[in-house]
């Protein structure tokens, strides 16, 4: 199941789409994991001529479909931070006209936005379809530490050890949701972890 | 009372520019200070002639941050409703008069890595301030400039004596053409378009622009609608209980002005969307010029732009 139906919350939290294929000069579509579906569904020809495929596989087997797309550049990278280079590469040599599609994690995705959006692109320009995993990238309110594939709520922050509510306030600057300290006026009283979604 | 605070002013310069422009500058009557703007920000000037007074939107020029004088440029409509041509015939040096505090419908977006600006003909004013904006902290730009003739480039001389590098101009006489499919072709990414003129020339951009990919977020425009002339119709304004008679030459929104009611508005040019009204009830058709209600609202027959919009028919009566 690499579909997965957010339930509805306050604005703050990002809505994704569904990507569809638009006119441009050229085309860059970043993924990782079970985006790559969601590439494949979007894929045309024509698209193709002109585009950049950016690949994180994050153990799923979806090189060799994307391969043969053809795209007129594709590249493969273990994580995003390995990818980031390439990506403010291909942003900073791209003209106007670009048509940008995000799809896979909401990690993935609100990273490349941001990377999209200092390159001058408006955010309600990028499209973004999630796919696959619904861990978050979340931000301590508290230290401003990363703790990267959070799937559970309460969680405890990789970098300061507080016990962190994972909030549904989501920072486009950041590309991240904001972990606030779930036992802070009572110290060590933090109700059991579920799936955040559960 | 409805409108951005009213300033008043006195005409301190007059300056034919060429056969169809002319440009004056108001200062303000109590010697005071007027406020810094932005660039692409409107007055709304007071032009009382006799029992009508008509309110025109028209794009600041002067430098954004001088606050001594405002200068707009007019150009004479002679088929117009006679707002220009009040300006051109009866507006005299001294005179005081009213006009309003700038309002921008039509700002620069200042995260955009250049600006791309599109004129044509009288539509030049608003770059003339964002320019001068954006040369305080060296803003990358570029503007391509439509004209009929030479004799009729408005400001064309100042623009390319001083920015003979941004400043590319068009003469329609000289079959001059803006190649606007290979000038979009390879703009840097963040790159925002301007584009204030005809009608015909806004939609060709607009489309253009959009069939290249560029994002809507990134394609500005502005085009001030002068209210057309039209028949003669009755207005029942349910809120006030009264019965107005809109004139051949007056918008529906002077005629409720007119009769003393307080409506809100700001561009008075069917582009801010503030004196939208709800219709209670109506039996006849809707000339709907604006375009602030989308297509569905017009054919719904609930709200009217009474700024520039006219109604044919039997009764109409408005929340007003």
């Amino acid at each position: 199941m690499s579909k997965f139906t957010f339930p509805p919350s306050i604005r703050s939290r990002p809505v994704y789409g569904t990507l569809e294929a638009r006119d441009g000069a050229a085309h860059l579509l970043i993924a990782d994991a079970y985006g790559a579906e969601a590439i494949l569904d979007v894929a045309t020809r024509s698209m193709m001529e002109t585009a950049h495929i950016i690949y994180i596989p994050k153990g799923c087997d979806f090189e060799g479909k994307l391969r043969d797309l053809n795209a007129a550049s594709f590249y493969v990278g273990p994580t995003y931070a390995a990818a980031a280079s390439r990506i403010h590469k291909a942003l900073a040599d791209a003209k106007m006209g670009l048509q940008v599609y995000l799809t896979g994690t909401e990690a993935v995705m609100g990273q490349a936005q941001h990377a999209a959006m200092q390159a001058g692109i408006p955010h309600t320009a990028i499209q973004t379809e999630h796919r696959g995993s619904t861990a978050r990238r979340m931000q301590c309110v508290h230290c401003k530490g990363i703790t990267e594939d959070v799937e559970v709520d309460p969680f405890v922050c990789a970098h300061c050890g507080l016990n962190l509510f994972v909030r549904d306030h989501y920072s486009r600057r950041l590309a991240a949701y904001q972990g606030v300290c779930i036992d802070a006026e009572d110290h060590g009283n933090v109700p059991k972890s579920k799936g955040i979604y559960e | 009372m409805s409108g951005a605070e009213k300033i008043a002013v006195k005409v301190t310069e007059i300056v034919p520019v060429n056969e169809l422009v002319t440009r004056f500058k108001f200062e303000r009557i109590d010697d005071g200070l007027l406020p810094t703007f932005s660039g692409g920000a409107h007055t709304v000037v007071e032009m009382p002639d006799g029992d009508i007074t008509r309110l025109n939107p028209y794009s600041l020029m002067s430098d954004p941050m001088d606050q001594n004088a405002y200068t707009i440029s007019v150009r004479r409509d002679d088929e117009g409703r006679g707002g220009s041509l009040f300006m051109h015939n009866s507006v005299k040096m001294g005179d005081e008069m009213t006009i309003s505090y700038p309002v921008n419908l039509f700002s620069l977006d200042l995260r955009a890595k250049k600006h791309l600006f599109l004129a044509g003909g009288i539509g030049i004013t608003p770059f003339l301030a964002q320019i001068k904006q954006l040369e305080r902290f060296n803003g990358n730009w570029e503007l391509h400039y439509a004209c009929r003739t030479p004799s009729l480039g408005s400001y064309v001389d100042e623009l390319t004596s001083h920015h003979p590098n941004e400043a590319h101009i068009y003469y329609d006489d000289e079959n001059e053409k803006i190649d606007l499919v290979n000038m979009l072709d390879g703009q840097p990414l963040g790159t925002h378009l301007y584009v204030c003129g005809p009608k015909g020339m806004i939609d060709w951009v607009r489309k253009t622009a959009t069939a290249e990919g560029w994002p809507r977020e990134a394609i500005h425009y502005e085009e001030f609608l002068a209210p057309q002339p039209g028949k003669p119709f009755e207005v029942k304004l349910a809120v006030s209980n009264k019965v107005i008679q809109v004139g051949e030459q007056e918008s529906l929104l002077e005629a409720i002005e007119r009769a003393g009611v307080d409506a809100p508005y700001l561009c008075r040019g069917g582009a801010c969307g503030q004196c939208e009204t709800r219709v209670i009830d109506y039996t006849g058709n809707f000339i709907h010029r604006d375009h602030w209600l989308d297509d569905d609202e017009h054919k719904s027959g609930e709200k009217i732009m009474p700024c520039v919009s006219r109604f044919e028919g039997k009764t109409l009566v408005l929340d007003r």
